[in-house]
């Protein structure tokens, strides 16, 4: 091992790499965000509490089943199985996938179900007493989760998207084995023609760490953004020129 | 007098744990009625099927004529007409003061964006809270938040506000503003149910007083009757033990 081999490496196949780690970026975000919705959407419906009426109550019964089904069969088996069993299945019945289509494909249905689950989870920790204030106020279910419960909601599961994000830009690498051509595979084929399997594998270790990184921290900037301002402005002055509760108060005193 | 609820015969278990036992009761328009009693009593309860946060065993809950408990009653409209202040405040903790105010009554009663705020703004200044529209829930006091949570209420215009213990979970020195807002109110003429503790608000702003006891309306009268006259031998235990504690 020399140093050389790194400079040689780098000048000479960079362009390979960088498209590689495009196309792991590329698949990752995507994923990421379509699993995301996915898994909001399956998180919610599997909240929707119990019904009174009984064709509702079947329905919503069949529905989860299917849906814990997903989540079960997604969580239970390797992502590097999945791809296969669906690119090449799909090859089997006659639909002959783009593989970055297929890609993105698997790793935001795994996504959605690892997300459903965070999803869930996000939506019962949120106290009962906001439920209820919304109904009160006279919003259905629809309206209390999308106007009060799952932006909150959203708020508190970003750290665990972000996780899934981070997953997701590493686990891409499995998707080699339907020739996808993202970082690894593109490694693969590098080291390859030269055979100097460590340097190589280095460099692109490097390359996994440094997107991970960035990735994380501009995640934090998300979450520091949503949170909005720590201190708020309070208005000057009554313009009402009504006595406020504290000032009454006072008074009487 | 008009009656804004009635309340017929009703019932609520928690499987067969009877709470409410055959309540027979109605608020009349313009009327401030506070419900007090020791706790596990029903109080809260009664106030939560009111406005269907539980759903009634067995009654019927009249209101405008019509039984709100049929299954054909639509309850989101039937509830925009009830306002109801928590014991935990529970305001949106995802908007800030104002749109506290205003989600309700873009969301549920069609209003503009205009409008909401203006109505919002009316009712903070009402509270005295119009100056911390941009705060968020968590950087107020519970006094504030329990403020705030009053005019979300009014926001909504409702028939009725419902008050589940507004006090009872605030410092001490946090409950007189709260309850200085809620005398504000009721001399404004708004009909009012209070589920309380303090006793004080109780005999000064009260109508009526409506003593419950083990899931039943033990006695109801004036204040002044309920707290100086008790006819019944378990309100004036009750009443001594509250009011020797004070």
């Amino acid at each position: 091992m020399t140093w050389q081999w790194f400079i040689n490496i780098i000048t000479k196949y960079w362009p390979m790499l960088v498209r590689g780690a495009g196309v792991t970026l590329f698949i990752s975000i995507i994923s990421t965000i379509i699993g995301s919705i996915i898994g909001l959407i399956i998180g919610t419906i599997r909240t929707i509490p119990k019904q009174d009426r009984i064709v509702r109550k079947a329905i919503l019964t069949v529905i989860n089943a299917i849906l814990t089904a997903y989540v079960e069969f997604f969580r239970g088996t390797p992502m590097i199985v999945q791809a296969s069993v669906i690119f090449y299945g799909a090859a089997m019945i006659g639909i002959n996938m783009d593989r970055t289509v297929a890609a993105i494909f698997i790793v935001s249905i795994n996504t959605g179900a690892y997300v459903a689950e965070i999803v869930r989870g996000g939506i019962i920790s949120i106290d009962k007493g906001q439920f209820e204030a919304a109904h009160a106020i006279g919003m259905n279910h629809v309206k209390t989760m999308l106007n009060v419960v799952l932006p909150q909601v959203v708020r508190n599961i970003l750290p665990a998207i972000g996780n899934e994000f981070v997953i997701n830009i590493k686990d891409t690498s499995v998707l080699n084995v339907i020739s996808v051509s993202e970082l690894f595979f593109q490694a693969k084929t590098v080291a390859g023609n030269n055979f100097r399997y460590f340097e190589t594998y280095l460099i692109v270790s490097i390359m996994y760490l440094i997107m991970t990184l960035v990735v994380t921290r501009i995640l934090r900037m998300i979450e520091r953004k949503m949170d909005g301002p720590e201190n708020f402005i309070v208005i000057p002055g009554n313009q009402m020129q009504v006595e406020r509760p504290e000032d009454q108060l006072r008074r009487q005193k | 007098m008009e009656k804004v609820i009635d309340i017929q015969h009703l019932r609520k278990s928690f499987g067969s744990n009877e709470i409410l036992k055959d309540i027979d009761f109605s608020v009349n328009k313009g009327e401030v009625v506070c419900i007090i009693g020791s706790s596990g009593s029903g109080k809260s309860t009664l106030l939560r099927c009111i406005n269907l946060l539980e759903k009634p065993t067995d009654g019927a809950i009249i209101y405008k004529g019509e039984n709100i408990l049929d299954n054909k009653h639509d309850i989101y409209a039937y509830r925009t007409k009830l306002g109801m202040v928590f014991q935990q405040f529970n305001l949106f903790n995802n908007h800030n003061v104002l749109s506290n105010c205003t989600v309700g009554q873009i969301k549920v009663l069609k209003r503009s964006k205009a409008e909401a705020e203006k109505v919002a703004m009316k009712y903070l200044s009402v509270v005295g809270m119009d100056n911390y529209i941009n705060a968020k829930p968590k950087q107020l006091s519970g006094g504030q938040k329990q403020r705030v949570a009053i005019a979300r209420a009014l926001s909504m215009e409702p028939d009725v506000l419902l008050f589940d213990e507004p006090t009872s979970a605030l410092d001490p020195e946090m409950v007189g503003e709260v309850l200085a807002v809620m005398k504000d109110l009721a001399k404004s003429g708004l009909t009012m149910l209070v589920v309380t503790h303090e006793m004080g608000f109780a005999s000064e702003v009260a109508n009526r007083v409506v003593f419950m006891d083990k899931g039943v309306i033990a006695e109801e009268g004036r204040p002044e009757q309920i707290f100086n006259n008790p006819t019944q031998e378990r309100t004036k235990e009750f009443l001594k033990r509250v009011l020797n504690k004070q």
